[in-house]
């Protein structure tokens, strides 16, 4: 066998290896393992087919590491959540809440039919200085002056769905949602009329994002009340 | 008159006799076949292995939970069970018992102050348990600190509800006794069926039940429905039995949750809880010891299905040709255009035990609900199956099931639309 022939062969053999390698291990990803989380989150996480599963792109990692455990060791019910993530180490739940935290996509437009402009009007208020009389933090005092959430672990609350976070801010109230202790967000729940829920979800839901943007950097300080998820 | 007196003498006698006849006596003794492995364990260490066997943590711990003190619930035919506390709390838990009354659970079946423990706590199985290794499973449960939450009363439907029809249950079902070693077999045989048929506890799933919730394997070789889930035949090879895996194969299964080669095995539903706490700890000999004894099982042909109205002939075509449109767009990605899968990622679905087995609610729930195989050490970042519910119907489903069922070789019956719509019942587990 000459020389060249022999680089040849060898050659020949490492690419059919390659292309054989290629193929078992095309699915051997963090998007094929993420898949079952698609068809209620959407593509790339980028929020569901019926409006109420909320967006998962962007989230914080630590956010939505937080959410995993907090669904796997009963924490927070949904049946379908609860059932994904048992029996799954944290290592791994880590690793597809990093995929989905570097989704960075473009949000929906969205748009504020139907809801009253006073009620709108008393969101923006509550989520933006929040209601000293009632002890009600801003909104913005925890999750970010764009109210796009803070690193590492305070999610965004925009381009999420009202009835999704009607649904949470109602969780939290009656005791169904719970994060680690000090449950900062299940004093605040628990302090907000259901007048207060309908306006400030109106208002929260209906804001435009802008693209590119994302969590900033560090949570704002002082933090209004104590929480046990983001120490 | 005097044939009246005479008569009824003999009924209250009959009455007593039955009622002593049924009455819970001690059982005592026996040897267990000694454990093989050759790691050296203390009584505690021992006790540990055992109650993780055992998965003793699974039914008496709800999520969320603190481990041992109970609260899951259990449901049945019978009404709901809640698993009690069995943490070191006086109150609640066992904190009071002594080795003598855990023994007195595990072996005949009830608590102090004879108390008849319901079924649902297979001590029909523990009846099998050693004297020595129910001690050191105590002797562990004594390491668990004490948690005061209270136990919930069952919720069961007359007349189970009546605890005292237990002893007549116990009378035609239960015969307490040791596991005795059959000389035919070797010491690693004696072991796995030691473990397999006791602590273990595998036939409380993977054997059918009769209506009063008794294992009757004999007259019903199939296996279980168990928390919406079928826990298919050990005995049956179209099912889940091994008999002719390899040794190697079963301890891969049962550790790392699924495995792939000569023989594909996937773990899913409680079955993956099984191994995700218990039998991927197990002590590698025992798990040798576990397969030898599966692998000699009995060979027992599937249960044929009693037939039904199905689909007529003149709809077959559609529903298959629907089938194949939904598996285009859904399936073929992963599973391949002729059901040939793919690695680890997507199992193939032609001579797929799961896809054709008669008893077709769990394929039916996989594709509803999906799920991921257990995390295991050896599998820790497992692939799982997407949840087809929130974007097909259960006509889509049950066509293309069909479709999957009678293409590539496979010859299964079809699924129905209520058939899926049956597999939607249940907790998800």
């Amino acid at each position: 066998m000459t020389p060249m022939r022999k680089i040849a062969r060898v050659l020949g053999v490492a690419l059919l290896a390659h292309t054989f390698t290629l193929y078992a291990a095309d699915l051997d990803t963090v998007e094929q393992r993420a898949l079952p989380c698609l068809p209620c989150h959407g593509k790339e996480g980028r929020a569901g087919p019926d409006g109420y599963y909320p967006r998962i792109a962007g989230k914080p990692a630590k956010y939505l590491l937080n959410q995993l455990v907090n669904f796997r060791d009963g924490r927070r019910f949904f049946p379908m959540m609860n059932y994904l993530t048992e029996r799954q180490p944290d290592a791994y739940l880590a690793e597809l809440a990093e995929y989905f935290s570097s989704q960075q996509l473009p949000y929906d437009s969205v748009s504020a039919q139907g809801v009253p402009e006073a009620t709108v009007e008393r969101g923006r208020i509550l989520a933006k200085d929040g209601d000293k009389s009632t002890d009600l933090p801003a909104c913005s005092a925890c999750h970010g002056d764009n109210l796009l959430g803070a690193l590492p672990a305070v999610p965004g609350l925009l381009g999420v769905s009202r009835s999704y976070l009607d649904a949470q801010l109602a969780a939290w109230r009656t005791g169904l949602r719970h994060a680690k202790a000090p449950d900062c967000m299940a004093t605040i729940a628990k302090r907000m009329t259901p007048a207060d829920i309908e306006a400030v979800t109106a208002w929260l839901a209906t804001q435009a994002v802008p693209e590119g943007s994302g969590p900033q950097a560090a949570v704002p300080s002082p933090q209004p009340v104590e929480c046990g998820s983001i120490s | 008159m005097k044939l009246r007196i005479t008569l009824l003498v003999v009924l209250l006698c009959l009455v007593a006799a039955a009622a002593l006849l049924f009455w819970p006596r001690d059982h005592q003794a026996g040897e267990a076949p000694p454990s093989l492995s050759t790691a050296q364990l203390d009584t505690v260490a021992r006790g540990r292995a055992l109650v993780t066997l055992g998965d003793c943590e699974g039914c008496h711990t709800v999520r969320g939970g603190a481990a041992f003190a109970g609260g899951r619930s259990i449901p049945t035919p019978f009404g709901t069970f809640f698993s009690p506390n069995i943490t070191q709390d006086a109150q609640y838990g066992i904190g009071s018992w002594s080795a003598d009354d855990f023994w007195s659970a595990l072996h005949n079946g009830y608590a102090p102050g004879r108390k008849l423990l319901y079924p649902t706590f297979p001590y029909t199985n523990f009846t099998k348990i050693s004297r020595a290794d129910s001690d050191a499973m105590f002797a562990y449960l004594k390491t668990i600190a004490a948690v005061q939450v209270a136990n919930r009363e069952h919720r069961l439907k007359f007349p189970y509800s009546q605890r005292w029809l237990l002893a007549i249950w116990r009378g035609l079902f239960f015969t307490p006794g040791v596991y005795a070693s059959d000389t035919q077999h070797t010491a690693e045989w004696n072991r796995g069926a030691y473990l397999v048929q006791g602590v273990a506890h595998c036939s409380a799933c993977h054997e059918a039940r009769n209506a009063l919730g008794a294992v009757r394997s004999k007259d019903n070789p199939s296996g279980g429905l168990v928390l919406s889930w079928y826990a298919p035949s050990l005995s049956v090879p179209a099912e889940a039995g091994v008999q002719t895996w390899s040794e190697a194969d079963i301890a891969q299964l049962l550790r790392a949750g699924i495995v792939t080669g000569d023989h594909q095995g996937y773990t899913f539903g409680p079955m993956a809880e099984v191994v995700f706490e218990s039998l991927q700890h197990t002590d590698a000999v025992d798990l040798r010891a576990i397969g030898v004894y599966l692998k000699s099982l009995p060979v027992i042909a599937a249960q044929t299905q009693p037939s039904r109205v199905g689909l007529t002939p003149a709809s077959i075509p559609i529903v298959m040709s629907n089938g194949q449109q939904v598996y285009k767009d859904n399936c073929a990605r992963c599973h391949g255009e002729q059901g040939e899968g793919q690695s680890t990622a997507a199992p193939p679905l032609k001579n797929s035990r799961i896809v054709s087995m008669n008893h077709s609610v769990n394929v039916v729930r996989m594709v509803l609900y999906g799920g991921y195989a257990p995390g295991t050490e050896l599998n820790p970042r497992p692939f799982g199956m997407p949840p087809f519910y929130p974007t097909l119907t259960s006509e889509q489903i049950a066509s293309v099931l069909t479709y999957i069922r009678a293409s590539w070789g496979n010859s299964a019956p079809p699924i129905l639309p209520d058939d899926v719509e049956a597999g939607m019942t249940g907790p998800l587990w």
